[in-house]
């Protein structure tokens, strides 16, 4: 009895510390992104009704699109290209960014600048104008796109790792551990990282958001994610002629955006107001 | 002005340019980092070699690289940046009208974002953890959190599609009277207005909170200033540099609002040429567009800097 009074103890949100509450909540995007086309009851490309932007029914949960394809199955298709993709990208900006971030920390001056030249010369380049450029140079397949992303925010990732690394090495404990003899992958591993994990952590979630509304704003001007596969940009692109009737087939998908950004906004709000 | 802030304005210069640097490096290696060859694209598939090799040669594609790179950037310099693949036309003239309406919508933008986020920032810095500041933040989280193009289609469907009140596309051609002109640059100017203050007002309200923390306005609280004299003298002259800084920050994101806005609600600017030829991989129309954009972007953070170099005492030397 006692045991199932801690465990639902545990499960309370007010009992979670803030980092938990940002990777429970970014676990279930992943988990929905992962899983959820498991449960499509329709392929996302299977025209099944001759009536396009149907409402809400029970055979079709939430109506139809343009085409006339089940809303609620491209959905879920759409929800893991946006997360996935997000995903890899943002551990590809801030894995690079964080490894420069704390290498230039203990490397010699002139590495320092280049680095610093070099990431202030992507920041010079306003985000979408960067990628739209990259991706005329490259096309928009996944992968260019994940690369696009992920370069684009490596240089914010960057700044802020290598802030947080520089206060970090001045502590008495790092001087210790150089003084014990200590290997430089030690140091960063066991004593700079975990010692930056709080603020690492909000820096992540919000490359997270920038990442989703960048790709949204793409896939939305034509030049993300290309049909047949889908992502929640391109899934309000595609219906946004449904507008006029007030269709769901552009009203969900913008929804599902927003409480994804603002859900994650809200919890990394939380944890930086502590 | 003097030598030691003369100094410090100049090295801000210098790196600014070290930037455009970058930025004309980068444009233009990416797109020699295109995939097949120019000359085959647009004689497209009943191309003979010959007309291959003429129209390598007219367009200068059997030099070497970096004859390419200095070619471009004295074209560049001269206005001269080449012909449209698409339409053969000169890429400067296709962007002059263009480039006026886009600087039309910007500027309309910032006149009515700047001031209103000024004022709203400090009204929530001021009244912190009031009602009214919580309502902001909760609004401006929201604004920011979400992207551009949701903003502009949900006030299209509420106040061009339910209410009709204003049309939902920007013909701007159309205008005839003064009336006109407000009705159509309304939902653009809005929604982009809106999507810039709630970045300018987060970062005005930070900014303030921090100023007001400082330990000498405590002091001027304790010697009993009164609230205005406080704010005018001690809190907004410190205050100006990161203020600057941070509307700068945010005119660049109205960059990137216009090209979405602009797609939205089909107005001929700038940005939406620009995504057109991204979309008809109309090279040196992407260059020209990104030259221009990425200028004006360091532009403003250049200037925000020297605004916040010189508003600093310890800077003047005084």
């Amino acid at each position: 009895m006692s045991g199932m009074a801690t465990g639902l103890r545990a499960l309370r949100l007010s009992a979670l510390t803030p980092a938990q509450r940002v990777m429970g909540l970014f676990g279930f995007w992943l988990v929905l992104a992962v899983c959820g086309p498991f449960f499509a009851p329709y392929a996302p490309g299977q025209i099944i009704d001759t009536e396009v932007f149907a409402p809400l029914s029970h055979r079709h949960w939430l109506g139809t699109d343009y085409l006339g394809r089940d809303l609620g199955s491209r959905l879920l298709y759409a929800v893991r290209y946006t997360v996935l993709i997000c995903t890899l990208s943002t551990a590809f900006s801030c894995g690079c960014g964080v490894l420069l971030g704390i290498a230039t920390t203990a490397t010699p001056a002139w590495v320092e600048q280049i680095a610093g030249r070099l990431m202030d010369g992507i920041l010079s380049i306003p985000s979408l104008l960067c990628a739209l450029l990259v991706i005329a140079a490259f096309g928009d397949s996944l992968l260019a796109l994940v690369l696009t992303l992920g370069v684009i925010y490596t240089p914010g990732a960057y700044r802020t790792s290598r802030a947080l690394a520089l206060r970090i090495a001045r502590m008495d404990y790092i001087t210790v551990a150089v003084a014990r003899g200590e290997g430089a992958l030690f140091i960063i591993w066991r004593e700079i990282l975990p010692n930056m994990r709080g603020p690492l952590l909000a820096d992540v979630g919000l490359r997270f958001i920038y990442a989703v509304l960048l790709l949204s704003n793409l896939s939305f001007l034509g030049l993300g994610v290309q049909p047949p596969l889908v992502d929640l940009g391109s899934l309000v692109r595609e219906n946004v002629l449904g507008l006029v009737y007030g269709s769901g087939a552009v009203i969900l998908p913008t929804i599902v955006i927003g409480v994804l950004t603002v859900g994650i906004n809200l919890v990394l709000d939380g944890t930086s107001r502590r | 002005m003097n030598a030691r802030l003369a100094r410090l304005v100049l090295r801000r210069i210098g790196a600014a340019l070290c930037s455009l640097l970058f930025v004309v490096v980068a444009i233009f290696a990416l797109t020699a980092a295109l995939p097949g060859d120019v000359a085959d694209m647009l004689l497209g598939q009943n191309a003979t070699p010959d007309a291959t090799q003429a129209l390598r040669h007219a367009l200068h594609l059997d030099q070497p690289l970096w004859l390419r790179f200095m070619h471009w950037c004295g074209g560049m310099l001269h206005g001269n940046a080449g012909n449209s693949l698409l339409t053969g036309r000169p890429v400067s003239e296709m962007l002059a009208p263009r480039l006026y309406n886009s600087l039309l919508l910007a500027g309309a933008t910032t006149l009515v974002a700047v001031p209103l986020a000024l004022v709203l920032g400090l009204a929530c810095a001021t009244w912190r953890d009031s009602v009214f500041d919580r309502v902001m933040t909760v609004l401006t989280l929201g604004i920011v959190s979400v992207p551009a193009f949701l903003i502009a289609t949900v006030s299209v469907f509420v106040f061009a599609v339910q209410f009709r009140v204003v049309p939902a596309l920007s013909d701007i051609r159309s205008i005839h009277s003064v009336g006109q002109f407000f009705l159509t640059f309304a939902m653009p100017v809005a929604t982009l207005a809106s999507i810039t203050m709630a970045q300018m007002i987060r970062m005005i309200r930070a900014c303030m909170i921090d100023v007001f923390s400082a330990p000498y306005m405590e002091m001027a609280v304790i010697k009993g200033v009164p609230p205005i004299r406080i704010m005018l003298h001690h809190a907004l002259p410190n205050a100006i540099g990161p203020v600057a800084n941070a509307i700068a920050l945010s005119l660049s994101s109205l960059l990137g609002g216009v090209v979405v806005i602009e797609t939205i609600f089909n107005y001929p600017g700038l940005a939406q040429l620009m995504v057109d030829s991204v979309m008809s991989r109309d090279v040196p129309i992407i260059q020209a567009c990104t030259l221009l954009f990425c200028m004006t972007y360091l532009f403003l953070t250049t200037l925000a800097d020297i605004v916040a170099l010189a508003s600093v005492p310890k800077g003047r030397g005084a």
